[in-house]
């Protein structure tokens, strides 16, 4: 019996006719547009259920001035199946406003979710909510705007200057 | 920030005979021989034990990922040589691929294209691995092999300066297949590595894989179990160490590997022997994957017909008007595949690179994400090595085989 993504879907979607959004279909990858406050639930009935065992990527996109809401987290979860043959893969997404850069961390599920969330919070100051150790991760620790936004100012040096010359002073006593 | 405090009062034991102890904090890297880059891992130690290990990254970073959204998507090649430099060349091969599958023109490129990127992919592999076996073997003490490992390095690189011209960044193929033909000797030179090569690997084995200090230092160590291994999202040699067959060349075939017969090597020890047993029976793979694809190395052409996306020919660039124009708005303005998210993952040596790619219909990508495999493998270390002594850290890094310029992108 193997696993068929459309009928899973047609499932999930009787299941949680509330909470999927948006199904989108694009060279043949399945995208769903999940709730926001439930991606937590979600992603949990995915794994225990589904077997989605396997979180590949996750990360964000910020659409500043192309649509509302602002930032779209993105995460591509696995299903390897039996012996690793049937490898289904599919994308969710989930919104998140501008004012409100929060939602819920999905590193209790997933290990591998911890150094990825780090670096989107990094990237993009969204906070994941119950994630165990949200530090920056790339940039140095007492930096301030977020790279990977599109509002950032790439020829703005004065951020970089000041964490630098804060490492210095701190070196010095 | 908060300060690092080389002796932590919280991690204090009293033990039954009154003594107290405490852990010591030891700052690794990031300028160390054994972290393969700029790694700082700050370890806690009970005496030679590791009790908490904390890497920090970032050393190296360089924004990429920012950096692309500022130019053309084939402006972007050379950006991808320098995230994992050992084996530059799966990075732009799947680079490339990825922009293909956003533009829909897979079933356009020609087979020649297609079998030379694999031949090209499967050297970079085996370099790869070369490396990674060599530079594990050094930091653990054995030089002999990491010197047979370069050596043949040095003759991957030699194929890959006669295919493009750079030996490591290469930045070679382009979108639609490849930039110029494949020179005269490449199917000679192919084939001479093909015949020198296994010797060589015969000798590496022969040097480690029943080599008593090698099998003491490396068996047992690092252990990671399988459903930690798919639970920490590690891919590559370090997943298949654990006895996960996943490889993505089997998984989602990409540049036709379900063509060629292939075997993806598994152990299950799920040690830092085990991940060593992988790379090297994965090079034996590769060698094979190689042989098939030279022997069927089409003659055709070697780049898709596509206008709207392919520089015109140099000769007809600076003869014809129509051309000129053309190869000025190619260069300028970029081709613009249609709006849209993709996202397209190959097999690097070091496991799953993917990149994820959204266009809004201009010349310049909306966000190119990189899922790195070091990046992830990384997370890895620190349960890996919790619980085992200062020496094992090394051989635990090692046979992660990480790279930092990818970590870091």
């Amino acid at each position: 019996m193997s696993f068929d993504l459309e009928q899973a879907t047609v499932l999930l979607q009787n299941e949680f006719p509330q909470d999927i959004l948006d199904i989108k279909e694009y060279r043949n990858e399945t995208t769903l547009l999940i709730k926001k406050d439930q991606i937590h639930r979600f992603c949990k009935h995915l794994k225990d259920n589904l077997d989605f065992t396997f979180l590949a990527d996750l990360t964000a996109v910020d659409y500043l001035e192309v649509k509302l809401p602002r930032y779209e987290v993105v995460y591509h979860i696995h299903r390897f199946g039996p012996d690793c043959e049937e490898n289904i893969r599919i994308r969710l997404k989930a919104e998140l406003t501008d004012d409100n850069p929060k939602i819920d961390s999905v590193a209790s599920i997933w290990s591998s979710a911890d150094w990825l969330e780090r670096e989107v919070y990094d990237m993009f100051g969204i906070e994941f909510t119950g994630h165990p150790d949200l530090r920056r991760i790339l940039m140095p620790e007492d930096y301030g705007p977020f790279p990977l936004r599109k509002d950032f100012d790439v020829r703005n040096r004065e951020a970089s200057k000041e964490s630098f010359e804060k490492a210095l002073e701190d070196g010095r006593d | 920030m908060e300060r690092v405090e080389f002796i932590s009062e919280d991690q204090s034991v009293i033990h039954e005979d009154g003594t107290r102890t405490e852990t010591m904090m030891l700052n690794m890297g990031p300028q160390h021989p054994a972290t393969h880059g700029v790694l700082r891992i700050v370890l806690h130690l009970d005496g030679e034990m590791v009790v908490k290990a904390v890497p920090y990254i970032g050393y190296l970073h360089r924004g990429i990922e920012k950096l692309c959204e500022h130019i053309t998507y084939q402006q972007c090649l050379p950006y991808t040589d320098r995230m994992d430099y050992i084996a530059s060349i799966c990075n732009n091969i799947g680079y490339i691929l990825a922009v293909e599958k956003l533009l829909g023109i897979e079933e356009e490129i020609p087979q020649r294209a297609k079998t030379a990127e694999v031949i090209l992919f499967e050297l970079g592999r085996i370099e790869s691995h070369l490396v990674g076996i060599g530079t594990n073997a050094l930091d653990l003490g054995a030089m002999s092999a990491f010197l047979y490992c370069f050596k043949e390095r040095e003759r991957i690189y030699d194929i890959l300066e006669t295919v493009c011209g750079a030996r490591l960044t290469t930045s070679y193929p382009r979108v639609g297949g490849l930039p110029l033909d494949l020179p005269d000797n490449f199917e000679e030179v192919v084939r001479n590595f093909l015949k020198i090569f296994p010797k060589t690997l015969t000798e590496v084995e022969n040097l480690l894989t029943r080599n008593k200090i090698w099998i003491e230092r490396t068996k047992g160590v690092a252990v990671i179990s399988a459903k930690d291994a798919i639970d920490l999202g590690l891919t590559g040699p370090a997943l298949r160490g654990s006895g996960v067959p996943y490889d993505v060349r089997k998984a989602t075939p990409y540049l036709g590997y379900e063509n060629y017969d292939f075997e993806v090597p598994v152990a299950n020890e799920g040690d830092a022997y085990s991940r060593y047993l992988c790379r090297m029976e994965e090079m034996h793979q590769s060698l094979k994957i190689i042989q098939q694809a030279i022997d069927n190395l089409p003659d055709g052409p070697f780049i898709a017909d596509l206008p709207d996306i392919v520089l015109p020919e140099k000769e007809l660039t600076y003869t014809k008007m129509e051309s000129l124009i053309r190869h000025f708005v190619i260069v300028y303005e970029g081709f613009k595949p249609p709006a849209g998210e993709i996202q397209h993952a190959v097999e690097n040596p070091k496991g799953e690179l993917s990149y994820y790619l959204i266009s809004d219909g201009s010349g310049k990508p909306y966000r190119m994400r990189v899922r790195g495999p070091s990046f992830v493998n990384m997370q890895a270390l620190s349960k890996m090595v919790e619980g085992s002594l200062v020496a094992d850290v090394i051989a635990a890094i090692g046979s992660l085989d990480i790279v930092l310029g990818e970590i870091d992108r």
